[in-house]
């Protein structure tokens, strides 16, 4: 027995030296055939488009026509002096900030409550993290009986309490704000879920060196625990900045980017631009600063939290 | 003693997080069994329970087409994500060569452009190829869309798990590259696959932002475009438009409540590391 594991050994060790001569000489491959389908795949149907999107910003094409005018940086001249615009990208950074801000601190705070040894934990893990895996559509129909102002859920609680019905939905003031609630309800548990196991990666013997030293439980919190989660806020930063960005089902499900232009963001009045209004050179240069706004917010909030990351 | 009420107070902080989140769904479910013409509470259960609601739904929203619609779609773009995206990596993941590094790179910033600022000349192209109201092009964006996030978690896998020795050993023995892939590799990949199928299944069938502009035609209609296109016809009707949506989620709601430790785990594993 033990002379046939020596041999084997033997045998590998020689393979090994064996594989070391033939590699040095040769010079490592990249086996590029490899990823060419998925290369080809990507470059067609979001390298091209992103590019070319950027060629029809230049222009005052409508979308179907075969002549494609150049018109210069008048497209970019009419997005900055448009007034929908300034209204567009500050709701699309209430619902990428806003949602980011509260799925944050909600979703931190579930996963303490659910990181200590209490009953029913994993059922309320199931609960919270179900809506994730709905389709942000149906998410938007399901708030829309809730918030409806005929019959809808909210009201009917409103009636039985003797208040005023509102009509939540049609209130340009407090619609955006519904647009992020039900953005953070559907997504908070993704953010529960990366604090529970960043939460669970923390050494016991921390805690334990800190208790020695007599601190408080904020203490222990503040110097601890938020610290050695870094990672995770990293991460949940960057995921619902993009997500709270690009968002676009939700808004056409509960608003429709309504009344008059109150509740667009930026995807939705793209969308609404290029098939309502066949403005299709315009729609692309409000695309190219989509783009140039998701782009510049992720790098930022990547950059500023991995700086704060510690070696754990 | 203490710490026992304590423990109780958490436990009952749970219970109440738990109802609160269960509350949209306790709507979602007696708005799709109530009578069309019963305007009682929301909060209140329905008078006459009206299962026939859900077989009006499903024929009055064509949601068999769509189911099976979508089931292809979701199926064929995953499949094809597996396969490209688990090729695509091993490359990128273990020979480091200056163009390897580049298209990984290229990959990654690819992750951050939402595919939707480019509709207007993706939809001009899809038009100009003819795909206009094909499952195929919903399966190609979809596959495109999420190529690199699968590219990024299998190349993650194979360089913290996977041991070059075993493809070394395979090497000497004189088997080929994609013979060494498919035999030694791809096998060892399973946790991540699982990962990969789970997260993109879900995602592809709850697509609405390719499916709306790209299929339109009531034939190749998924899901969610069935959807809302029978919510903008019924607004008077809400309770047959509970009842589709209640269907339209059940399959990823079952396939969640079995498979979720996969989804944990998926979302842990490929996040904490960072």
């Amino acid at each position: 027995m033990s002379e046939w594991v020596r041999k084997s050994q033997q045998s590998i060790s020689r393979q090994k030296v064996k594989v070391d001569t033939l590699r040095k000489p040769k010079r490592e491959q990249s086996l590029w055939w490899m990823y060419l389908p998925a290369l080809l795949v990507v470059s067609i149907f979001i390298l091209y488009p992103f590019i070319n999107g950027i060629r029809v910003s230049f222009t005052d094409w409508n979308g179907f026509s075969q002549t494609k005018n150049w018109v210069g940086i008048e497209q970019y001249v009419r997005m900055f002096q448009d007034p929908t615009t300034w209204l567009v990208v500050k709701n699309t950074l209430l619902y990428g900030i806003g949602s980011t801000i509260l799925q944050n601190v909600i979703g931190l705070l579930y996963a303490l409550l659910l990181n200590q040894s209490i009953r029913f934990k994993a059922v309320t893990r199931t609960i919270v993290y179900l809506p994730v895996i709905i389709s942000p559509l149906v998410m938007g129909y399901i708030w829309y009986f809730f918030f409806a102002f005929q019959n809808g859920a909210l009201n009917d609680a409103f009636l039985l309490f003797g208040l005023d019905k509102i009509n939540a939905l049609g209130n340009p003031d407090l619609n955006p704000w519904i647009i992020v609630f039900v953005n953070t309800y559907q997504f908070v548990g993704i953010a529960m879920i990366i604090y529970l196991a960043g939460l669970q990666s923390i050494s016991k013997d921390f805690y334990e060196a800190a208790v020695i030293d007599g601190a408080s439980a904020f203490q222990k919190f503040k110097n601890i625990t938020l610290p050695l989660l870094m990672p995770a806020i990293t991460i949940n930063m960057v995921l619902n900045i993009i997500g709270g960005l690009k968002l676009f089902d939700v808004i056409l499900a509960l608003t429709g980017g309504g009344p008059g232009n109150a509740s667009q963001s930026m995807s939705t009045y793209m969308y609404s631009l290029y098939f309502d209004r066949q403005d299709a050179g315009y729609a692309a240069t409000q695309g190219v600063l989509m783009a140039f706004i998701i782009l510049i917010l992720s790098l930022l909030a990547l950059v500023y939290f991995k700086r704060k990351e510690v070696d754990a | 003693m203490k710490g026992k009420k304590n423990k109780r107070g958490w436990t009952t902080l749970a219970i109440v997080i738990s109802l609160l989140h269960l509350v949209p769904f306790y709507i979602l479910i007696t708005t799709s069994l109530k009578a069309n013409n019963d305007f009682s509470s929301k909060w209140l259960l329905p008078t006459e329970w009206r299962w026939d609601n859900f077989t009006s739904a499903w024929e009055n929203a064509s949601l068999g087409t769509a189911f099976f619609n979508t089931t292809v779609i979701t199926a064929v773009a995953a499949a094809l994500l597996i396969v490209f995206g688990s090729l695509a990596a091993y490359p990128l993941a273990r020979m480091n060569t200056k163009l390897n590094k580049f298209i990984y790179f290229l990959f990654i910033a690819i992750m951050i452009i939402p595919p939707l600022t480019a509709l207007v000349p993706l939809y001009q192209m899809v038009v100009d190829m003819g795909l206009m109201n094909t499952r195929l092009v919903a399966v190609l964006n979809n596959l495109a869309a999420f190529l690199p996030l699968t590219i990024f978690l299998y190349a993650g896998f194979i360089r913290s798990t996977i041991p070059k020795e075993l493809e070394e050993a395979a090497k000497i023995d004189g088997a080929g590259t994609l013979m060494i892939f498919f035999r030694i590799v791809f096998p060892l990949l399973k946790p991540i696959t699982a990962t990969v199928l789970i997260i993109s299944c879900v995602f592809i069938w709850n697509d609405y932002q390719f499916a709306i502009f790209f299929l339109q035609d009531k034939e190749v209609q998924t899901l969610t475009v069935a959807l809302s296109s029978f919510f903008g016809q019924n607004l008077s009707q809400l309770n047959l438009v509970a009842a589709a949506a209640l269907m339209s989620m059940l399959p990823m709601t079952i396939l969640f409540l079995f498979l979720q430790k996969y989804f944990v785990a998926g979302l842990s594993s490929g996040s904490v590391k960072g």
